[in-house]
């Protein structure tokens, strides 16, 4: 049979399901289906849902259910296959729109008309079409600018834990974030997988209060909504994005979260067809299906816009080589990663620099860009502050008043790194000029022969020691 | 498209498909799916059913699909015109696929993986009649002003007499340029390319020892944990740890003749980097763009994943090639997980029995079938050539005991550990000198030792030891602080402190740092060995350690990787102490 042949059979209507488990469905004695098929499911009330076939054999198809399965039973269901894959209708005027998981208007309103659709999947980009970001996004927040630099095009994840400032945090980067110099057409697409509506709120409060409303869309799949849509969420969002970046030359800053709700409806999934796990139970191809999310940012040659990535993850237990923040971090230009310990000392935003990291940064700082001590700088506050660490354990081991004088020098400079670079108010934008010379007052606590990692000429044209 | 129909789609599962009814297939065969004639590649036969690992996308394919035959195994086409490309795990060129298809990959597409039109300027350096075997070399072609590209015969090739040789001019790869007569009086036609299946290694006449190490550059690597050229190495490291920086450094700086870089399930990005990156670097031993003696293969994470599998295979067998021609190849893989993790989801979707954490139970086969294809050989032909091995690792929570790590570690002779924590410290390369080890030390001793008259040996083991008793001083310091030791003790700890700022540790992006040839890092090796010969005495003599650190010199020494010639350090050196010496001995 052809495609067109198929093509012609699909929309037939087929009724009776063989099996329903979880949120799949099975159906035998249909034409031959398409794998990834678009599915529409019609319960014995008529209302309908969607889905996408997820094996298909001679034998039976198996369909995912994105609205989940509950009501539905075995003889009233019925099932139309669609021909093609899932796809969105994508326009502009989405923008200020809440939407769920599937793009469908939230707020009962119609829906705005579409200029294209587009396969929800996405294809990738193809390398050599790729720019390669270079651009720097100040954010006025020191830990990032200063330490782990977002650039336009970047995927970069918080990495937080349950009880943290992460929402806060995503959405002063939301509010402050620009491009020095540039004056951009600017779009967020907010993605929220599995959060509870306050959450949503709390972030549809910030966008408005800062007057930007019109410019974001939101695709919400709510805690209360079934598991299954959350895995349809982020690609509806992506698909968006790319059309606002590469159709309509929109710089998009695309927030998702919480990942961490994504991987565990595909570890739901995944269980469910018995296939074998990897670690912790997670499917052995998360770090694919989570790579094909993420890789959807970046640059293309010879077109106006961006996506640049800011996912949210909630690290289980706190621990950071769990499979879903190890796996994140292994396809991501980076993360930052936030830490209890500083939360507690009332360091807001409770950034752990050291484990963070922007891979990007190295092409976007610097002279002409940011300053030509940057690079340096950051380095030796890096190099620096992780030997705070190690001063702070032998302090406790033989107390602080047995510490020689240059360790004495690196408690002071650990104390105002933490509290005054680090920490800064939720509505505190710092620019890039006044985060390094935080940095270099945060230096002057150290002798000068411990600054190895800077030259000898910007020590002399920036730094003072401080008084003692 | 006119080939025949040997079987219809039985099952879709993602990337694997069963298909039903096969009449004639082999294993390994490569197939066509589809109206978009997908490419896939026969895993399993069984009775009439076999299993297909298709190479792109599958949506959209269903049951009764035709299945159509290549009628042979997956492989890449070889000749000149390959330097500079970038290719897709299964030889697409990505440039070409760009300019038919757009910015996106789509399915179907496909293209030539060398140009079929482009006219090549090819010199014979055999005569008609001469006798040749498979891989005897009967001209070339300038690829580029670096690499005389051998036209070679195919290894297939029973040999015979060379007849049909075309003279001296312009051919382009398609075109036959000689035939060999085999003793049944068949001819074989010779062409500029040729075909080799991607999973069998290309023959040769022996393997040598190894005994010249692959010059990288990199301080760490060179001195500490050398390689050899056509040896292997890990370098295994949490996200983050600097696995692709080392590999693009290596690629960027080793001497080798050619690189193959591989990426394997990685970013976009980082291939785009190389991509732009490499035409604008010099190659300081040829003063040419870097991208003239560079091949990419590029299966990036969100591009399917059965081509990630092959990508390994297709750089590989592209080295050999080049190998045979008697070249020295350094081939990176960044990185060997993701190939292992493509073995286990394929391995997954096949229901296959699981050995541990899901890889399937041939896993330590495949990985050292691989590594095996490394070394340094006496090829067919007569010259001899290389290739290394540069594999990346990437264990899940940067945790060493998985499989994938410690089954690498069988196959591999050369481990260079990559650690967190120096990471976070932002001490790059974050090579853990505990954790890391080479064994071809001893093979390169005699090689290493002619260029430094035995210094290299003598300081080398002299630091490595310095390095382990500061192992167990740190641990003193760390319950006692570092006022319990005596000055000596504490000079050893600050020598390691200088060793690692100032040799082991290498900004990348530094432009005068990012390469240190192999004179400098034995000149820099020697002067941090002599702070400490002439500071245990100076510090014996009754001089003070704060007095010995203060020293101006010692500043010098800190910072002397950024300035290009190490200048009068050493006289400075010495002067400043004799210095501080004289002032005790009166
Ligand atoms: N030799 C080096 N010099 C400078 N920076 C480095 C070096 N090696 C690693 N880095 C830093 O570490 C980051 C991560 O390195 P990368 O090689 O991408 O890690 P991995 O591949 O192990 O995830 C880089 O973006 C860079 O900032
Ligand atoms: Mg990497």
């Amino acid at each position: 049979m052809t495609d067109s042949q198929r093509i012609r059979l699909s929309g037939r209507e087929y009724r009776g399901l063989e099996r329903i488990d979880g949120s799949l469905v099975f159906m035998k004695n249909t034409h031959p289906v398409g794998y990834n098929e678009l599915v529409q499911i019609t319960d014995k009330d008529g209302n309908i849902r969607s889905g996408q076939v997820l094996d298909t054999s001679d034998e039976a198809v198996c369909v995912q259910v994105f609205d989940g399965t509950s009501a539905l039973n075995l003889p009233d269901t019925r099932m139309v296959f669609m021909g093609e894959p899932i796809t969105l209708g994508v326009t502009d005027k989405m923008l200020g729109r809440v939407m769920d998981g599937l793009g469908n208007m939230r707020d009962g309103n119609a829906a705005p008309m579409a200029e294209a659709r587009r396969d929800v999947n996405g294809s990738p980009i193809n390398p050599t079409a790729r720019i390669y970001p270079r651009d720097f996004i100040q954010t006025g927040i020191s830990c990032i600018d200063g330490m782990t630099t977002l650039i336009q095009g970047q995927k970069l994840p918080i990495f937080s834990a349950n009880g943290l400032d992460h929402n806060i945090l995503a959405a002063q980067i939301a509010r402050q974030a620009k491009v020095r110099g540039a004056d951009s057409d600017f779009a967020i697409v907010f993605v929220a997988m599995g959060i509870k509506y306050d959450t949503a709120q709390f972030f549809i409060d910030s966008f408005e209060s800062s007057g930007v409303l019109d410019n974001v869309a939101l695709f919400l799949s709510l805690a209360d909504d079934p598991s299954i849509e959350r895995l349809i969420t982020p690609k509806s969002a992506l698909t968006l994005a790319e059309f606002l970046a590469f159709d309509k030359g929109k710089q998009v800053l695309v927030i998702m979260t919480d990942m961490t709700n994504y991987c565990e409806s595909l570890r739901e999934i995944s269980t469910l067809r018995g296939e074998i796990p990897s670690r912790k139970g997670y499917p052995g191809y998360l770090y694919s299906n989570l790579a094909e999310l993420y890789e959807r940012s970046g640059k293309i040659e010879g077109r106006e816009g961006s996506i640049t990535q800011l996912p949210i993850l909630t690290m289980p237990n706190d621990d950071i080589s769990h499979p879903i923040p190890d796996l994140t971090g292994y396809i991501t230009e980076g993360q930052i990663v936030f830490s209890r310990q500083l939360a507690s000392k009332g360091v807001y935003p409770p950034v752990d620099v050291l484990p963070s990291l922007s891979r990007l940064m190295k092409d976007g700082i610097g002279e002409g860009m940011t300053r030509s001590d940057h690079p340096h700088l950051s380095n030796q506050l890096f190099a620096s502050y992780s030997h705070v660490k190690d001063v702070r354990n032998l302090a406790s081991v033989i107390g602080e008043e047995e510490l020689t004088d240059l360790d004495r020098c690196y408690m002071r400079f650990g104390e105002f790194f933490e509290q005054r670079f680090l920490k800064q108010g939720t509505n505190e934008d710092r620019s890039i000029e006044q985060t390094l010379d935080l940095g270099w007052k945060a230096l002057g606590f150290l002798p000068r022969e411990e600054l190895s990692r800077l030259s000898e000429d910007e020590i002399d044209s920036h730094y003072t020691a401080a008084e003692a | 498209m006119d080939q025949a129909v040997i079987g219809r789609v039985k099952r879709v599962n993602g990337p694997v498909v069963t298909v039903s009814g096969i009449t004639n297939a082999s294993m390994m065969e490569l197939v066509y799916i589809g109206e978009y004639r997908l490419i896939g590649e026969i895993v399993k036969l069984e009775g009439s059913s076999a299993t297909v690992q298709v190479y792109e996308d599958t949506t959209g394919l269903a049951p009764e699909d035709p299945v159509y035959t290549s009628g042979g195994p997956l492989c890449v086409e070889l000749g000149p015109g390959l330097i500079g490309s970038i290719y897709d795990g299964i030889q697409r060129p990505l440039e070409a696929l760009r300019a038919s298809g757009g910015d996106f990959i789509g399915r179907g597409q496909s293209a030539n993986s060398i140009s079929h039109k482009q006219k090549w300027s090819f010199h014979r350096t055999m005569e008609e009649g001469s006798t040749v075997s498979g891989g005897s070399i009967i001209g070339y072609v300038d690829e580029n002003s670096n690499i005389k590209h051998k036209i070679m015969v195919s290894p297939f090739c029973k040999g015979g007499k060379l007849v049909d040789l075309a003279p001296d001019g312009e051919y382009d790869v398609t075109q036959v340029i000689a035939n060999v007569l085999g003793a049944d009086g068949r001819k074989t036609a010779v062409r500029m390319s040729h075909k080799w299946p991607i999973r069998k290694s290309r023959p040769v006449q022996s393997h040598m020892s190894l005994s010249v190490p692959l010059i990288t550059g990199q301080r760490v690597i060179d001195v500490l944990f050398p390689l050899a050229k056509g040896g292997t190495v890990a370098i295994p490291g949490g996200f983050g740890t600097g696995k692709t920086m080392t590999q693009h450094a290596i690629a960027s700086w080793c001497d080798a003749d050619l690189i193959v870089y591989v990426g394997c399930g990685e970013r976009g990005n980082e291939m785009t980097d190389v991509l732009r990156e490499f035409p604008t670097l010099i190659d300081p031993r040829t003063g040419r763009s870097l991208m003239e003696r560079t091949i990419l293969i590029a299966n990036t994470s969100n591009m399917p994943v059965s081509a990630r599998e092959a990508s390994i295979y297709t750089g590989i067998t592209i080295a050999e090639y080049y190998r045979d021609m008697g070249y020295h190849i350094a081939l990176m893989a960044d990185s060997t997980s993701r190939w292992a993790e493509a073995l286990r989801e394929l391995g997954g979707r096949m229901e296959e029995m699981p050995a541990e954490e899901g890889f399937p139970a041939y896993l330590p086969t495949r990985i050292a079938e691989f590594y095996e294809r490394a070394g340094y050989m006496k090829n067919l032909n007569g010259t001899e050539g290389s290739v290394s091995v540069i594999g990346a690792v990437s264990p899940p929570g940067g945790d060493f005991s998985e499989p994938v790590t410690q089954h690498t570690k069988r196959f591999v002779r050369c481990f260079w550990g990559l650690d967190k924590g120096l990471a976070s410290a932002r001490h790059y390369p974050a090579i853990s000198w505990l954790t890391s080890y080479s064994e071809y030390v001893p093979d390169l001793r005699s090689w290493w030792d002619r260029k430094s008259n035995g210094a290299w040996e003598a300081d080398r083991t002299a630091i490595m030891s310095l390095l382990q008793q500061e192992v167990r001083l740190s641990q003193v310091v760390k319950l006692v602080g570092s006022d319990a030791l005596p000055d000596s003790q504490n000079f050893i700890l600050s020598v390691c402190d200088l060793f690692k700022t100032a040799f082991l540790q290498q900004n990348a992006f530094d432009d005068e740092d990012k390469y240190c040839n192999a004179d400098k890092q034995l000149k820099m090796l020697r002067l941090i060995m002599l702070y400490y010969e002439l500071g245990s005495k100076a510090i014996k003599a009754g001089s003070t350690l704060i007095k010995v650190k203060r020293l101006k010199v010692v500043q010098d020494l800190a910072r002397m990787r950024f300035s290009k010639d190490l200048g009068d350090l050493e006289q400075r050196l010495r002067s400043s102490m004799r210095a501080l010496e004289e002032a005790y001995d009166r």
